[in-house]
């Protein structure tokens, strides 16, 4: 058995100079990666102990091959000590803080016992250790700052103070202070002042960061590569390397040969440069290492910092095989659950299918299509698991030693299992399964209904898809991820896969009052939608056979239906007259017949509360529900285009006298506000509780003016009949609203920016063609005109302001959510709901039964785990009948 | 200034501190040790209140939930 281990914790440290020598390999002396041979040289960059990087060769260290062994630290003697870029700011805290003589803290004993004793309590008080320590940085500072009483008190030698000129220069007063003065005046600071300084002398001696021996990376760290010219190109890393010991020699060189201080100095200099730039490339303050090319280095830090670094793009984000993506675009034809996948994105992509006697010969044909024919096979596994790609050369032969138990990747086709996907995945049917059906031409295919759940339009839209490669996977998916299984959301339980637009209100001109189809068009129209059964009655007229739009509608009913509901062109009466409704508005289905009323977007709409379709999946299941989505979204396409939908402002005309009555009634409404000011500007005007006269007057005269502009929409709205197709458009909840046609109507009304009157622009007025100080509705942005009237400048700049306001709104509401969201995201990612319908986390119970009430709105309805009403209503109905 | 009665609050559910056989009772209905219950700090107003003690377990009777009545059990433990 293998034993359970947990790691208790994990400390950082730095490497000491002896630990790094005593980890090393090989000591890098020379400057040279290859010889002539293109043999790596030993004691050079590529030297073989630190490990391997070419195919067949084996590691002289630890004597594995290529891909096992991990590779091994070299490293390098620097001639003179440098500063490690990355622990500067740590280097002059010290410096900063301490005795130049002795290596104390420049605080007496008494002080620092003081701050020792809270550091310690800081964990228990909640205080942050780094402030305290902070504050002792300051005090001790304070030594080296000041003229008068600056003696270290322990050992009373004058301090000098201490600059740090960046990035890695020190200086104490006029004079340079060199990385081997600093390492030794480090060496000097005791175990527990560097405590106090917060750093743990067990893990990591602050004067290890003035590096003294240099860690030479494995090679397979920084791999070279083999170009096709046969030319070998180094890695960044190696390249920095390579200078490095190039100025390590010649610095040792110098000092062998006793050469003038300003030449090491320099030479030192240099050497600073390239192990600071090794570390990290983008240090403020010093240029940045280049390639011969001119292309910046990319060095230690590069390789881990950022969007592009280890981190962000290979850890947290991981790329995928078996997915391809393209643009999206509709097709009413194929089912809700399918996904048109074009016929090069499935030749490339596979589904390991395993050979058995039954299959064998279906297989061996595929291969026989080879790579390049649709239904073929690209690879073909054998039973010692060694794979052979299958080309149109030698295809005839893999076909021929094909044998039960090799496994053969062949090309997606129809009725395979994929996942599709649509970013931005915020939840769960953002990845929904569909079934493959290849299709020429290049983009995913998908049925109009799925739309809503993926947020998907088809302005240039990409989506992604995936293909599962074990059976369970495909099992998995489609059990659990099948769009028919997600009609219904469980975010608010109402269905989310349904019809949009077009749909809504072809549903409504098929099944309005009226509207008939002679014999021909009814069979061509079921035969369309595929729809096996033809409607029992009909009226005859002229001796012609004429079927109602409600009875055609019906045939895709559940004989067994029995439902009474509202429709969406419901105007709310006080008194209903049900089965009465002038509107045909309230709806009755009497055992699976559309008695009364229209289809419209209560019934099926995506994203509302759509009672057909929703007691139609919980009822009858998702098969019936899918089936109904599909052939129902076909036939209301056939039954649109022959009866046809258009819009133009001419839905929007209203007779003259209205027209009339309209601008009356806004030209009331700006003389009330004017009365209205008049009233205030005299002193008269009560205020509201709670609010100053200027409030009042504003709030009384946007409700003047709404009140106005509501009249006028109503007016306008009188003569906008169902006739009208822009009409009917809003009122079955295709698309758009009343109020937007009564803005193209009648009037547009106050505009308005932070639900105030547009005031700001130009100093106390909207725009400069107005006096200062006005407050007349048409001044602060009241458009009494109307969209097909036409807005005058004014009107069309009031216009933008407040449409700007939305725009405003909307990109900072999907910023503030999106980050909200992964804040939930990362806060809830452990809890889940046990078999018991408890919620839990990894530790312990959250919530005793799911929701409290343990009820899944997917499977309930709006909340209630039965539908009482509805069992009532169908067992008396039924028996009614 | 008046000091009031939080207990008899209306946003404030009844608490109640349950027998050591009520708590076993709990644990085995849910499967669960005592230390995965939900918690609740000892100086939460209500549990200063009512005197429950660290290692006791309050039944919590909340009327409002989307259940209608639901009870909902927490541990106490020692304020940190």
């Amino acid at each position: 058995m293998l034993e359970e281990k947990q790691i208790e914790k994990i400390r950082f440290g730095l490497m000491s100079p002896e630990t790094i020598r005593k980890l090393s390999v090989a000591k890098i002396m020379t400057a040279d990666t290859y010889d002539d041979e293109g043999y790596p040289i030993e004691r050079g960059l590529m030297d073989p102990r630190l490990g391997v990087i070419d195919p067949g060769l084996k590691c002289r260290t630890c004597g594995q091959k290529f891909g096992k062994c991990s590779g091994h630290f070299g490293h390098i003697e620097l001639a003179r000590p440098v500063i490690h870029i990355g622990f500067v700011k740590d280097i002059y805290m010290f410096l900063k803080s301490t005795c130049r003589e002795c290596g104390r803290i420049l605080l007496s004993d008494k002080e620092l016992e003081a701050f020792r004793k809270k550091i310690g309590e800081a964990k228990d008080v909640n205080a942050d250790k780094e402030v305290i320590i902070k504050d002792l940085v300051k005090e001790a500072t304070k030594k080296k700052t000041s003229t008068v009483n600056n003696t270290c008190p322990h050992c009373g030698a004058v301090q000098k103070k201490v600059k740090l000129e960046r990035p890695t220069t020190f200086m104490e007063e006029n004079d340079k202070l060199t990385p081997s003065d600093i390492r030794e005046w480090l060496e000097k600071i005791s175990d527990d002042d560097m405590r106090l300084l917060g750093w743990d002398p067990d893990a990591a001696r602050i004067e290890w960061t003035v590096l003294t021996v240099l860690p030479v990376a494995p090679v397979t760290v920084r791999p070279s590569i083999t170009l096709e010219s046969g030319i070998r190109s180094e890695d960044d890393l190696t390249h920095k390397l390579v200078d490095i010991i190039r100025i390590n020699q010649r610095l040792r060189e110098n000092i062998d040969a006793g050469a003038p201080h300003l030449i090491v100095e320099d030479l030192w200099e240099l050497l600073q440069y390239h192990v600071t730039t090794y570390l990290d490339n983008e240090v403020a303050g010093i240029p940045p290492a280049r390639h011969r090319s001119g292309r910046i280095l990319k060095t230690l830090t590069q390789r881990l910092k950022g969007k592009e670094g280890r981190f962000r793009h290979n850890l947290s984000g991981k790329r995928v095989d078996f997915s391809s993506r393209t643009v999206i675009s509709p097709d009413p034809y194929i089912s809700i659950n399918e996904i048109g996948v074009p016929v090069q994105i499935a030749k490339e992509l596979t589904v390991p299918e395993k050979v058995t006697e039954q299959n064998i010969e279906e297989l061996r044909k595929l291969i026989l299509n080879g790579p390049n024919k649709h239904p073929g096979a690209n690879y073909v596994i054998r039973r010692d698991g060694r794979k052979k790609r299958v080309t149109d050369e030698i295809k005839e032969i893999i076909a021929e030693e094909l044998e039960v138990g090799f496994i053969v990747e062949r090309h997606l086709r129809d009725g395979d299992i994929v996942l599709f996907n649509r970013q931005p995945s915020l939840h769960r049917l953002s990845i929904m399964a569909h079934r493959v059906k290849v299709m020429p031409y290049k983009t995913f295919r998908l049925n109009l209904c799925v739309c809503p759940p993926y947020g998907a339009d088809f302005d240039g839209d990409e989506m992604n898809l995936h293909v599962p490669q074990t059976e369970e996977a495909q099992v998995e998916a489609e059990t659990l991820m099948k769009v028919q299984q997600q009609i219904v959301s469980p975010r608010f339980g109402e269905p989310v896969i349904g019809a949009m637009q077009d749909y809504v209100s072809g549903a409504y001109i098929l099944t309005k009052e009226g509207t008939v189809f002679t014999e021909e068009e009814t069979e061509e129209m079921l035969y369309f939608a595929g729809i096996d059964k033809f409607p029992e009655e009909y009226m005859e007229k002229d001796g012609k056979r004429y079927y109602t739009g409600k009875e055609i509608f019906s045939l895709l009913i559940p004989d067994d239906m029995n439902l009474e509901y509202k429709a969406k062109i419901c105007r709310k009466c006080e008194v209903c007259l049900k089965e009465k409704c002038p509107d045909d508005a309230y709806v009755v289905i009497k055992n699976g017949k559309l008695i009364h009323g229209v289809i419209d977007g209560a019934t099926f709409k995506a994203r509302s509360k759509s009672l057909f379709l929703s007691k139609l999946v919980r009822v009858y299941g998702t098969d019936t529900a899918r089936e109904f989505i599909d052939k129902g979204t076909k036939l209301l396409l056939w039954a649109l285009m022959k009866k046809g939908l258009t819009t133009g402002i001419d839905d929007a005309d209203i007779p003259k006298e209205a027209s009339e009555r309209i601008e009356r009634i806004l030209k009331e409404g700006e003389k009330k506000v004017e009365k209205l000011i008049e009233v205030y500007e005299r002193g008269e005007l009560e205020p509201l509780p709670g609010r100053t006269t200027r409030e009042t007057l504003e709030s009384k005269i946007m409700q003047v003016l709404s009140e106005a502009r509501d009249k006028a929409g109503e007016i306008a709205e009188k003569h906008l009949g169902m006739n009208r197709h822009a009409v009917i458009m809003a009122r079955t909840g295709a698309k758009g609203n009343i109020l937007d046609l009564t803005q193209i109507a009648a009037s547009l009304g106050q505009m308005s920016v932070r639900g105030e009157r547009l005031s700001r622009g130009y100093t106390e007025r909207s725009l400069s063609h107005y006096k200062k100080g006005e407050m007349g509705a048409k001044s602060q942005g009241f458009v009494a005109n109307s969209f097909k009237e036409g807005l005058n400048p004014r009107e069309f700049f009031f216009h933008a302001m407040g449409g700007r306001e939305g725009l405003v709104d909307t990109a900072v509401r999907t910023a503030q959510s999106g980050y909200m969201q992964r804040r939930l995201m990362n806060a809830l990612q452990d809890v889940r709901v046990e078999y018991n319908g408890v919620v839990k986390d990894q530790e312990r119970i959250v919530q005793f039964r799911y929701g409290e009430d343990g009820v899944d709105p997917s499977k309930s309805e709006y909340g209630k785990p039965v539908d009482i009403d509805w069992i009532i209503y169908k067992n008396l109905k039924s028996e009614a009948i | 200034m008046n000091k009031i009665n939080i207990l008899e609050h209306e946003m404030v559910p009844e608490h109640i501190i349950m027998s050591e056989e009520e708590v076993e009772e709990i644990l085995k209905k849910y499967h669960i040790k005592k230390e995965e219950l939900p918690l609740i700090r000892s100086d939460d107003p209500v549990v200063k209140l009512i005197g429950a003690k660290p290692g006791q377990v309050l039944k919590i009777i909340r009327k409002n939930s989307p259940a209608g009545v639901s009870e909902y059990y927490r541990l106490v433990v020692e304020g940190w």
